[in-house]
């Protein structure tokens, strides 16, 4: 039996001794090198582009500019296609772009012999620029007059979507309520994967190889096609090995300018290698989102109504739009309970780069928010805020009407107690209260939201196929991919456990190759444990289906009596092992009269979805004088059902707790007020929190076996970076008194805070 | 790939005076950890380099037999933290450029280097400031000395003139004998950073430990270049140990900094910083030295 086991993951020893590849590892030394010029204002148009200087540079092959490509547009949001017109992503980029819509956006590319030659043409490309007036902040731009980004949307706002549970007005006019109002903000963040995107391009017979750094692969091969204007079979997709991704690369980012470089050199080789500067600004961002919510609290804590109205900070291009503070909005209106609930969501254009998705898609930023909220209402009624929670959140036999997703367990409750005896929290919760000195100690908490996958908002599919080989191993290809969070391992254990074979004879081919392997639409949404296992399983029982048939020919015994069992064929009545695997599929293989290579491929498609639950409990020092916070302890427990493998499932909660603590302390990327250019668009000046940051992290898991999942699993990949940051904030809050509604709690916000409440 | 237009290296230091005054447009390579981030950037694109890296003569530190510490400029920030005259006579160096980046810099990166980048927040700059550290240059017309605060003229800029470079930084016995000292690096995270400021004191106490014979202290980042704090430096001396004289340290300091504003942070932030600082940093080196506040 391999589900369950904390095995060593299928590429680890391949990872650490440097012979795994990855992207630029396969490259032919041969490639040319591409590089695009980024515009230097943040709204306008290129008027002119001189590139004699740059063409004359030795070593420069070519300089294509936005004059030079086709006038088609294309959606690049990782989302699976839907062929109903009104549910398509938007289409809005353009390969390179003439009108020019942040500081950084893509107006022209150098192809040439080599890294020096093309970084010399960029500085020599004369572009002459119409600058018009640019807005930044996202409310801004929603006003009458504001600059305007796309002509298709007023007011800037690419979409504004409500509900409303229950009669708001009606609910707020009880008497005796309490009303608790704030405004709450988060920052731009970036996913800062250790790879930077990276691709390259070749032609063959016709058609066009591009080899990139995705998580995403064959939705990169559609829009490719879609944004030359060819036919999608003419598109080849092949996905290594990345060095991580977390929703940046669940976008077409740069494949389709590279494939289309490549076809201006004849079909050459060309690579595309982006820089850590160029990650920052011209792949995708975080949705920074601004939160107006107000609750209306019975004196006892019972939550009477509540409003959210939340603005979204776009950037300049659609990418994967409004379902981010879509998502934050179902979230605000599910995790706590009450008689009305009203809530309006805004995406909004900006000049700023284009948001996507990133890890959490919109829950880090609810969390925040709402988590914020709840215990700034805990605080005006002079309650504990862990009663407020308990007293109104989602309870258990909770049924969503739309996805049918169903509250199961009592997961939070259950987090929560674990949690809340790891950090000691009783007793420091009081020991902390009436502090005076300079430097002071404070604990708080949050719990979060999360649903797994995207049905039924979108398709969900996988499909796998596997192929047993002479020795009784397989090999196993999924659609879905390795993106650093250990999917292989898992695949490869959910194999092993339904055909029965051992772990180490199930051997996943990591790469997608979209020529060759099944369908999937990849990684993102914490989806692939869940929607894969579905199509493993099946494809499996229909592997095993067909082993056994033989097994009956050659055995004679009925197939009803056998099983495979640590790879061999076990008659079930007494336990006899009659074959091994290897003997039979040796057999089979190479029989005169019954010959099959026996393989197996099936499609799945997932109409259920699961919620996944948990908590962060945070312990803090603030030192008053110096404005900061010192991370003393933390822990977060999920509920994310059954555990495929425990020690990768506490890697991926360490990773995604790392990302929470930079987002509630530290990360943030700033730009120029007066002209729109980022800042400290570097892993200097952006300030990722490093080891010396962190305390010793701590995972913890509640185990219920999720009833509609195929082997009991469902979402850990983003839930571990959503409720860290709010439970910080509420550390905070406890230590000093202060409510900081801002994220991330820098020093900077900390010194204007404490001045305003007198402790400075 | 770096666009480096072309690379010599020297065998020695004439050698390297030589190649400098042939190529009078290259600049001085030694561990890269600033050049070669300047030449990605494309700021030093296309430029010639003298590289001096090879030359071990101005690796290692020694006591020279009148007590002045010498430091070779090529010596690593590591090789300072773990060198036992360092650790001996000023500890607090050793612990300010163990703050510099990560390992891999403090092993690439020199005291040297540095120092000659003429930038405000480099983390050995505010120590050697408080310690008054002597520069040690060597040109075409030998060798000349010069106080740190001199070697220092603007942002970016030192005293280097055509065919020179910086061979040693000396801390006279004088300077350190009886002195303990801390440096406080203030960064927005414990390491891969650069000082938001930082401040470093050192203080010679009376024998019983209850008066402060001097105090020096100096600062990174409160100002184009690193600066001392005069002022404070006058309000303590010859004061008792006390919490009212570490008080007045910090208040003194505020008349001799003059911090700007930017997006790394506000003046008035900047001088919140400035006062609890010298404060803390004044607390501590009174504690290394013995005495109790």
């Amino acid at each position: 039996m391999s589900v369950g086991k904390s095995v060593i993951r299928v590429d680890a020893f391949d990872k650490v001794t440097g012979r795994a590849k990855y992207t630029d590892d396969l490259c032919g030394k041969n490639a040319l090198v591409a590089k695009i010029l980024h515009a230097t204002i943040a709204n306008g148009v290129v008027r002119s582009i001189d590139k004699t200087e740059a063409e004359a540079i030795e070593g420069v092959v070519k300089v294509i500019t936005c004059f030079d490509v086709p006038d088609i547009r294309f959606p690049t949001a990782g989302h699976p296609w839907s062929t109903d017109p009104h549910h398509q992503d938007v289409a809005d980029r353009k390969l390179l772009t003439d009108r020019v819509r942040y500081y950084g956006d893509d107006v022209a590319a150098v192809i040439a012999e080599n890294e020096i030659a093309a970084a010399q043409a960029l500085r020599a490309i004369k572009v002459e620029y119409e600058a018009y007036p640019f807005v930044l902040d996202q409310v801004e731009a929603m006003q009458d007059g504001a600059p305007q980004l796309h002509e298709k949307y007023p007011n800037n706002i690419l979409a504004h979507t409500g509900y409303e549970n229950g009669n708001y007005e009606e609910a707020i006019r009880e008497k005796g309520l309490i009303k608790v109002e704030g405004w709450y903000d988060t920052p731009v963040v970036q996913h800062c994967h250790i790879e930077n995107h990276i691709c390259f391009a070749e032609m063959e017979g016709g058609r066009i190889t591009v080899t990139s750094s995705t998580q995403i692969p064959h939705i990169v091969r559609r829009v490719v096609g879609q944004a030359l204007g060819i036919p999608w079979g003419k598109v080849r997709i092949i996905k290594p090995y990345i060095g991580g991704g977390f929703g940046n690369k669940q976008d077409a980012l740069y494949e389709p300018l590279c494939a289309f470089l490549c076809t201006q050199v004849g079909g050459r080789l060309v690579k595309l290698d982006v820089s850590r500067e160029e990650t920052f600004v011209s792949n995708r961002v975080r949705h920074a989102i601004r939160s107006h919510i107000t609750t209306y609290v019975r004196p006892d804590g019972t939550f009477v109504a509540r409003r959210l109205e939340a603005f979204s900070k776009q950037g300049a291009y659609a990418s994967h739009g409004h379902g981010i503070v879509a998502k934050g909005a179902t979230a605000f209106g599910q995790l706590y309970q009450s008689a009305a609930c009203k809530v309006d969501a805004y995406t909004v254009f900006t000049n700023t780069p284009a948001a996507g998705a990133m890890r959490g898609y919109g829950i880090p930023q609810a969390m925040f928010a709402l988590e914020s909220h709840v215990e700034d209402i805990a605080r005006q009624l002079g309650m504990d805020s862990l009663e407020l929670r308990k007293k109104n959140m989602m309870p258990v036999g909770y049924v969503d009407g739309f996805s049918k997703n169903e509250n199961y367990f009592d997961s939070l409750n259950q987090c929560i107690e674990k949690g809340k005896a790891y950090i000691d929290y009783d007793r420091k919760l009081r020991e902390y209260q009436n502090q005076t000195g300079p430097v002071r100690r404070g604990v708080g908490m949050a719990i979060f939201w999360y649903n797994t996958a995207v049905w039924p908002i979108s398709l969900e599919t996988a499909a796998c196929r596997i192929v047993l080989n002479q020795d009784g191993s397989v090999q196993l290809q999924m659609g879905d991919t390795e993106i650093g969070q250990g999917a292989d391992t898992a695949f490869a254990q959910m194999a092993a456990e339904t055909i029965g074979i051992p772990f180490e004879n199930v051997h996943v081919i990591s790469t997608q190759d979209t020529d060759i392997t099944p369908f999937g639409t990849g990684a993102y949404a914490s989806r692939q444990t869940y929607v894969g296992g579905f199509a493993i399983r099946q494809t499996a029982l229909l592997l095993k289906e067909r082993i056994l048939k033989h097994a009956h020919e050659l055995t004679r015994m009925p197939a009803f009596n056998l099983d495979i069992v640590d790879g061999k064929i076990v008659r079930t009545t007494d336990g006899r092992e009659l074959m091994t695997l290897g003997e039979l599929a040796t057999e089979v293989l190479y029989s005169l009269t019954n010959s099959e290579h026996i393989t197996a491929e099936s499609t799945y498609q997932v109409k259920t979805n699961a919620y996944s639950f948990g908590c962060s409990f945070a312990e803090v020092e603030v030192d008053i004088p110096l404005c900061k916070v010192k991370l003393l302890n933390i822990v977060n427990v999920h509920d994310c059902g059954r555990l495929i493998n425990p020690a990768l499932a506490e890697a991926q909660v360490h990773g995604g707790m790392s990302m929470g603590i930079g987002y509630g302390l530290s990360e943030q990327l700033l730009f120029d007020p007066k002209t729109g250019r980022p800042l400290n668009n570097n892993l200097l000046d952006y300030k990722l929190s490093t080891t010396m940051d962190h305390p010793h992290i701590e995972a913890q898991f509640v185990e219920n076996a999720e009833p509609t999942s195929a082997y009991g699993t469902k979402a850990l990949g983003e839930p571990p970076a959503c409720p860290g940051a709010p439970a910080i904030r509420n550390a905070v809050l406890q230590a000093t008194g202060v409510a900081i509604n801002t994220a991330p709690l820098t020093p900077h916000v900390l010194f204007s805070r404490f001045r305003e409440e007198g402790l400075l | 790939m770096y666009d480096i237009k072309a690379l010599y290296e020297a065998k020695s230091v004439p050698d390297a005076i030589e190649l400098l005054l042939a190529h009078p447009q290259a600049r001085i390579i030694a561990g890269g950890s600033d050049v070669l981030v300047q030449m990605r950037e494309g700021k030093l694109a296309g430029s010639e380099l003298v590289s001096i890296y090879g030359l071990d003569e101005l690796r290692g530190i020694k006591l020279e037999d009148d007590g002045t510490i010498r430091i070779g400029s090529l010596t690593s920030f590591s090789h300072i933290t773990k060198n036992r005259i360092i650790q001996q006579y000023i500890n607090v160096l050793g612990e300010a450029v163990d703050m510099v980046g990560g390992p891999q810099i403090r092993n690439i990166g020199t005291i040297g280097g540095n120092t000659c980048n003429g930038v405000t927040s480099a983390d050995s700059a505010s120590t050697l400031f408080a310690w008054d550290a002597v520069i040690e240059i060597t040109g075409p017309d030998g060798v000349r000395l010069v106080p740190i605060q001199e070697f220092y003229i603007k942002a970016g800029v030192v005293d280097l003139r055509p065919g020179e470079l910086q061979t040693a930084i000396l801390i006279r016995q004088d300077s350190y004998a009886g002195y303990q000292g801390h440096y406080i690096k203030y960064a927005m995270r414990n390491a891969m950073d650069i000082a938001t400021t930082g401040c470093s004191v050192n203080v010679k106490l009376s024998p019983d430990k209850t008066t402060i014979l001097d105090a020096r202290i100096a600062y990174g980042v409160a100002g184009p270049v690193p600066m001392r704090a005069h002022s404070a430096e006058s309000a303590v001396r010859g004061c008792a140990v006390s919490e009212e004289t570490v008080d007045a340290f910090g208040k003194a300091a505020l008349n001799d900094v003059n911090p700007r504003t930017s997006w790394r942070a506000s003046r008035e932030f900047r001088l919140q910083l400035v006062e609890e600082l010298a404060k803390r940093a004044l607390a501590e080196s009174i504690r290394l030295s013995g005495g109790t506040i």
